[in-house]
């Protein structure tokens, strides 16, 4: 821990509600300690624009440990920040330059309509899962849990396929602003298990007409979206998609 | 106010089939006549509204989340126990009972723990179902770990992710009656008010987090299932919106509130640095499996860990607790530690952590081996605090982390409201005094998949009423109560002559780590009556002063996360008050709750079967109006309440 602070100049995407017209507009923060994180630094920005009778930024968060997948911004154009593998809400100041300015902007995508500032509404990601992402079985009528064999293998890349947070980065960095990644990243959690089988054909396609459906775009292999996971899940995924469903 | 825990009679082992035996059915096409609102969408609120709505009950759930995967029981590490005995080393239902009661200090029902356990293997089976991606051995069969306070190997995980995996299982069982359409998804709402019509609870009163409107919701049944209420502390584990606003304005409405002061304090937190800090990250306690806490003998030592000698070292728990040592239960380990930053051993900044040292097993094992065990932990350290745990030892601080108080329930999961249910961690829960590791998910799904959708139904059979429609004169009342709250919210201090802010010159935050400062220090690790008492006088100033001087921005029509706060800070505060009388009546310790008053002459807890052998559930008694506690008794057939000593 270090105990010299660090000053920086947020400029901060405006916009007070979705109907109301946006700009950037600039706050030079009082000096800092590196050891807060940068969702701390908007806090205490939000606190000095409270005393001050402006209206505070609004931004998504809430678990603040990169796991709720809640929290989502640009930083200087890039989803999440500069941290590889890292959620927005688990950057430091440390990770910035003494004298730095930091453009902050909310994810841009037709299919994430902004609500505030640097908030935006995912719910489409829901809906998607609702066309087919899941395994339909009710409760009671599940088979004894060692009957269904597993590979170890099979497992954990399963795993690495579920731990996607829904957070939206892929989208966000994404050009054509797909959500290829996130789609692909389910379906390929649930193809790889046995339980997934029975409806894995009709999961596929329903996914991803609704992917379509909901505005996303279509994936062109730039492969933005691995890049900025904060889960780091791969492209590979699409690939799969593309080629089994 | 009348307790009556509904518990079942005969044998333990057959109690909770006999009552599912006697809860009455109702035909399919009657299903969809009932309507049941369920709050929060962590692991019980979604597998309770997806079980009800797979059984053919019209849905609807409401989370403050703008996503039900984002609840906070996605935050879960360890993992879930089970009584499968897959290990074959002795395991049983019988065992996993015994282990809850005795984990909890005697201070859960038996009945609720023996189902709990009795229920815990099939919820394994219902997530491995859904596709939860459990961890496996090569031959493909589920892999198990230890944790804490048990001497098997029952507990079923995804790596560090535990929590995330069974919530979306839970989400996507969830989203999928959605698709059709037999849940209604609200999201984006703070729930504010209970709406009761004779006494029965018929709905909710919610804000619409986007445009501010206000919602009366009814229903035939409610069900909470809204957390834990850490956040009191200001500084914890939890997520920063994590609230405790539904259960607190129920017990406003007549739920009755108990064991209040049953907190969890978890020793492997990151400690804070910077008062701007927001939240205590939890480091997994199996890091106390590798590494040795300690502190510099010599008191104010502020030479670099590196610079003290071996000598010069204390290990205090392993030379307190010579048996145990690293590995004593949650809240020995927090105590001890705060014990000896108090007497001015503590390191870093205010001299408020410890050392966790892997310096020993990584020159034994290597620093691969320590790589795989705990790889992402040492990463995400390193994130946070920018140290490196390889080449210097963590610093480490305990932290509020759940809460088994909450809102009284029977055997049925049924509050003293009649058809209002509360599940998972919002009730007051089969923990007893102190939670056992991985035992919050397992009760959060036992109630969630099988005992509330069971017992909601039952009591459904016997009241097909006439349907309460959003327009009857109560809901128009609750509305009307919840919209005078938030026009008077701030309104008492300097006027509104702040541009666009009104009110006077405290934000919300910083009457919030204030309460926290308070709270954790007199209502924390450790507590005293003096100090109980002292913070009662000081939560209610700070009331005082939050009435009077709260700054808000306007308007309160639209979104206003400032708002948002305020609502919930407003219920903390209130709960804060019923926090301490609970800790100050109960003149024993027993868990998590320790008195100082009552501990055995080389400072361990001292539990009071004679006098304190009880629940304690609280009576809201009006505002400025002391509550009422009332208690029910604790009977052990089947365990033998006895001292825990790990020396």
């Amino acid at each position: 821990m270090s105990s010299t602070t660090i000053r920086l100049t947020l400029r901060i995407w405006r916009q007070e509600g979705p109907q109301q017209p946006g700009a950037f507009v600039s706050y030079a923060l009082e000096p800092l300690s590196p050891d807060l994180s940068l969702l701390e630094a908007l806090d205490r920005l939000n606190e000095t624009l409270l005393m001050a009778g402006e209206r505070p930024v609004g931004f998504d968060h809430d678990c603040r440990e990169g796991i709720c997948g809640a929290c989502g911004f640009m930083v200087n154009g890039q989803a999440h920040g500069p941290q590889r593998a890292t959620s927005v809400c688990q950057l430091y100041l440390r990770h910035f330059r003494n004298g730095d300015t930091l453009t902050l902007e909310p994810w841009r995508a037709r299919a994430f309509p902004l609500q505030q500032d640097l908030s935006v509404d995912r719910s489409a990601f829901d809906r998607l899962l609702a066309a087919g992402g899941y395994v339909s079985v009710n409760t009671g009528s599940a088979p004894a849990a060692n009957a269904l064999l597993v590979g170890r293998e099979q497992a954990e890349q399963a795993f690495a396929a579920a731990s996607c947070i829904g957070c939206g980065a892929c989208v966000a960095a994404c050009p054509n602003a797909s959500a290829s990644l996130f789609v692909a990243a389910k379906l390929g959690h649930l193809a790889l298990l046995p339980q997934g089988q029975p409806e894995r054909q009709r999961r596929s396609t329903a996914l991803q007409i609704a992917m379509a459906a909901e505005g996303f775009g279509s994936c062109s292999n730039q492969l933005e979206c691995a890049a900025v996971c904060p889960k780091e899940i791969s492209a590979d995924w699409i690939s799969r998609m593309n080629r089994s469903g | 106010m009348k307790l009556d825990p509904q518990l079942p009679g005969g044998a333990i082992q057959d109690a909770w089939t006999q009552r599912r035996r006697e809860l009455p059915l109702i035909s399919p096409i009657n299903k969809r006549r009932f309507k049941v609102l369920v709050v929060g969408s962590g692991l019980a609120g979604a597998s309770a509204a997806a079980t009800l709505a797979e059984q053919g009950f019209r849905v609807t759930l409401l989370t403050y989340h703008d996503s039900p995967r984002r609840a906070h029981s996605v935050a879960a590490q360890g993992g879930i126990n089970a009584a499968r005995n897959y290990q074959n080393d002795g395991d049983s239902i019988e065992r996993l009972f015994l282990d809850t009661v005795k984990g909890g200090d005697f201070r859960a029902r038996e009945a609720g723990c023996h189902r709990l356990a009795e229920i815990s293997g099939a919820i394994i089976d219902q997530c491995v179902a859904q596709g939860v991606p459990f961890a496996r051995e090569y031959g493909g069969t589920l892999a198990n770990r230890n944790f804490g306070g048990a001497l098997v190997s029952r507990t079923f995980y995804a790596r560090g992710q535990t929590g995330q995996q069974l919530l979306y299982g839970a989400v996507q069982a969830l989203l999928r009656q959605v698709d059709a359409g037999r849940v209604e998804l609200l999201t984006q709402r703070d729930v504010l008010d209970l709406i009761t019509v004779e006494g029965v609870a018929r709905g909710v009163v919610c804000r619409q987090q986007g445009s501010g409107r206000l919602e009366a919701l009814t229903a035939h049944a409610v069900l909470l299932a809204s957390g834990g209420y850490s956040n009191v502390f200001h500084r914890s584990t939890n997520a920063v919106k994590s609230n405790a606003s539904a259960i607190w304005r129920a017990h406003r409405r007549g739920a009755a509130f108990a064991n209040p002061c049953f907190t969890q304090i978890h020793p492997t937190c990151i400690p804070s640095g910077d008062p701007g800090q927001s939240k205590l990250t939890l480091m997994s306690e199996s890091l106390r499996n590798d590494g040795r806490v300690w502190l510099p003998a010599q008191a104010g030592d502020a030479r670099p860990a590196a610079a003290i000698p071996e000598a010069e070292r204390d290990y205090f728990l392993e030379r307190q607790y010579p048996t145990y040592g690293n590995m004593v239960p949650r809240d020995v380990a927090s105590r001890r530690a705060r014990e000896r930053c108090l007497e001015g051993h503590g390191v870093g900044p205010g001299g408020r952590s410890v050392y966790l040292d892997f310096t020993d097993t990584i020159s034994r094992e290597g620093r691969a081996a320590i790589e795989s065990r705990y790889g992402n932990l040492f990463a995400m350290y390193e994130r946070i605090t920018g140290s490196d745990s390889y080449a210097e030892p963590m610093r480490i601080y305990p932290a509020p982390h759940y809460t088994m108080g909450g809102l009284w329930v029977d055997y049925n999961l049924m509050s003293t409201v009649p058809g209002l249910f509360v599940l998972g961690e919002a009730n007051f829960s089969e923990h007893g005094a102190n939670r056992l590791g991985a035992s919050a998910l397992m009760q959060g799904l036992a109630d969630g998949l099988f005992i509330a959708p069971a017992t909601v139904s039952g009591w459904l059979a016997g009241h097909l009423h006439a349907e309460v429609n959003s327009d009857h004169p109560a809901c128009q009342a609750a509305t009307a109560v919840v919209q005078a709250r938030i026009d008077g919210l701030g309104s008492s201090g300097l006027g509104s002559g702040f541009g666009s802010s009104s009110g006077g010159g405290r934000s919300c935050d910083s009457l919030h780590r204030q309460l926290g400062e308070i709270m954790i220090g007199a209502c924390g690790i450790s507590r005293h009556a003096e100090g109980l008492r002292a913070a009662l006088a000081q939560v209610q100033a700070l009331e005082q002063e939050f009435a009077q001087e709260l700054r808000l921005p306007e308007p309160r029509v639209g979104r206003n996360p400032e708002l948002e706060k305020a609502l919930r800070l407003e219920d903390f505060l209130q709960l804060a008050a019923l926090m301490l009388r609970d800790a100050l009546a109960r003149e024993e310790s027993c868990g998590a709750h320790f008195r100082e008053e009552h501990q055995s002459a080389d400072g361990e807890a001292l539990r009071d079967d004679v006098n304190f052998c009880h629940i304690a559930a609280w009576q809201w008694n009006g505002d400025g109006q002391e509550p009422l506690r009332h208690s029910e008794p604790l009977h052990y057939r089947h365990a033998t309440p006895s001292r825990r000593n790990y020396r």
